[in-house]
């Protein structure tokens, strides 16, 4: 019971990560039709410039924030930059642009920061809460709230502005989008924008309890890629779904089976959706164009 | 208030648009009729901007709109009800009726969503559905309603009769003839022509991406060309 407490928690909480990755694909996808996978990165910006901020003497809150603006202005270069002028590339000549500034990125934190592990403070102490004989520490509670809170950020920012419900217009048909007077270029924009601080958030939450480096991104990139795949790519509540599951997988694969494995669960994961449900587990497909 | 020179458009290498040139002023109807692929949709999606033009010039109220973005397009007044409906399918009607006057700023939005409503009362029926479960007319209706949220000064219709039936085809062009006495400009493309030129003022024929004949409705209407060609008569 306990132990199986202690898998479930530690499952959520690696899961919630997967889920806020998931959500960083999903967003781009639906609304400027490309696969980002510089979306790790951004997880990696998160966890980076904050503690390389905090090293520097800036409070964490401080850091936290200067590394949120720091991916975001990564994430609208990278579009401005890169993704804006290829428009009208096809698929798969977007995702190698998106391949290439995650090399990029990687190549320059490598330069900028350093290739040692790093670690932070966790937010409220290290002192473990026991509860039905299962260890739980602080800092994954601040995981799971924190992504709790930019999951119902965003489904207020989707549902309720203007903003948001311009996103929705635009995935589900741009030409109409275009005839109401969006701005569309200013949608993906900011598809790009808030992918780059919903990866950069998870980076920061998660930093304390897994070390970060240079290089995390790529293997998040792909397990949050494997999350939105069982989500249906475009769905964002599957995408969190879709993580949420991922971790849980690993978690209770590492425990009951075997943790040498842990890692190879996403790819199987994504073979298997591949093979057998290509739409994702959750719902269908996003809206068909016209 | 609309003119329009020379104007040439395509898809990749083929030509559709071949020297395009025509004139809508304030306060008409003008039908443009012509078969089915002559270049009509293309001709309305390059005056909205969402169709790249590749020679001549586009005037709106005496300002060279041709290399203006699409949304600036909106902003200066000219809104599309689009070939096919192209409705917010997850969205609601409410939202829809919204998101036309995305750009708007002024506080009137809330009164001109319910003229819409009062204009297609079906639309306040369901204005809390997913338009995706609209019928055809209902998702005509929103389509021209959505349009109309622009405020334009020039509403361009495309094919809004399409697909319906002859009740709906009447309350549709009952609808066109009211908002021109509210003051709105219509280019209006059908290939419904003879009701079409019932209601408008002028007319053009385009034909494989010429205009081929123009003039007041009434002419037309008894032309003996355009009546073999386009009215199903002789
Ligand atoms: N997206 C497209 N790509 C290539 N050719 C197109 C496309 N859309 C329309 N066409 C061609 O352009 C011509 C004019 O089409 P269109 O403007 O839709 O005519 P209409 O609205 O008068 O029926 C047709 O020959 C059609 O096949
Ligand atoms: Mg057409």
């Amino acid at each position: 019971m306990s132990e199986l407490l202690q898998f479930l928690i530690s499952g959520l909480t690696v899961g919630a990560v997967y889920a806020l990755v998931a959500l960083g694909f999903t967003l781009v996808y639906h609304a400027a039709d490309v696969v980002n996978f510089a979306q790790g990165e951004f997880v990696m910006l998160g966890g980076m410039v904050t503690v390389f901020a905090y090293a520097a003497g800036v409070p964490l809150p401080l850091a936290a924030l200067l590394a949120v603006i720091v991916a975001v202005v990564v994430g609208l270069l990278l579009y401005w930059l890169a993704i804006a002028p290829a428009r009208g590339a096809s698929a798969v000549s977007l995702i190698i642009i998106t391949i290439g500034a995650s090399i990029l990125l990687r190549g320059a934190a490598q330069i900028v920061f350093d290739k040692q592990f790093h670690k932070l403070p966790a937010f409220s102490g290290d002192a473990p809460i026991h509860l039905f004989g299962a260890v739980i520490q602080p800092q994954s509670l601040w995981v799971l709230g924190g992504a709790a809170l930019v999951v119902l950020t965003l489904y207020y920012v989707m549902e309720r502005t203007l903003i948001g419900k311009a996103v929705v217009a635009t995935a589900a048909n741009r030409l109409a989008a275009r005839l109401v007077g969006v701005n569309v270029a200013t949608v993906m924009a900011l598809a790009f924008g808030g992918s780059a601080a919903i990866g950069a958030i998870a980076g920061i939450l998660i930093t304390p309890i897994t070390l970060t480096s240079y290089d995390v991104g790529t293997l998040l990139a792909l397990k949050g890629f494997a999350a939105a795949m069982l989500g249906g790519m475009g769905n964002p509540l599957g995408a969190v779904i879709g993580g949420l599951f991922l971790g849980l997988l690993e978690s209770f694969g590492a425990g009951y089976v075997s943790s040498t494995y842990k890692d190879a669960i996403a790819f199987i994961v994504i073979l298997a959706v591949l093979f057998v449900a290509p739409q994702g587990l959750v719902g269908r497909r996003k809206v068909e164009r016209v | 208030m609309l003119e329009v020179k020379d104007l040439h458009s395509g898809y990749g290498r083929i030509d559709v648009l071949k020297g395009i040139g025509l004139e809508v002023h304030a306060g008409e109807v003008v039908a443009l009729i012509g078969s089915n692929g002559a270049g009509k949709t293309t001709l309305l999606r390059a005056l909205s901007g969402v169709q790249p033009v590749s020679g001549g010039e586009i005037r709106f109220l005496g300002q060279r709109i041709d290399k203006l973005a699409p949304h600036k397009r909106v902003g200066l007044g000219i809104t599309q009800s689009p070939e096919g409906r192209q409705i917010f399918g997850p969205l609601s009607v409410a939202d829809n009726l919204r998101l036309g006057a995305y750009l708007r700023k002024d506080d009137g939005i809330e009164a001109d969503r319910e003229r819409v409503y009062a204009m297609f009362p079906i639309l306040k029926d369901k204005r809390d559905q997913q338009a995706s479960g609209l019928s055809g007319g209902q998702q005509q209706m929103l389509a021209i309603g959505r349009a109309l949220m622009g405020q334009p000064k020039l509403l361009l219709l495309d094919e809004p009769s399409l697909g319906l039936s002859p009740i709906l085809v009447d309350q549709i062009l009952d609808a066109v003839v009211a908002m021109r006495s509210s003051g709105i400009t219509i280019l209006l493309v059908e290939q419904n022509a003879a009701a079409a030129l019932e209601i408008a003022d002028r007319g053009y024929v385009i034909e494989t991406g010429r205009i081929v004949h123009a003039g007041p409705a009434a002419e037309l209407l008894t032309d003996p060309k355009v009546k073999a060609a386009y009215l199903g008569l002789d």
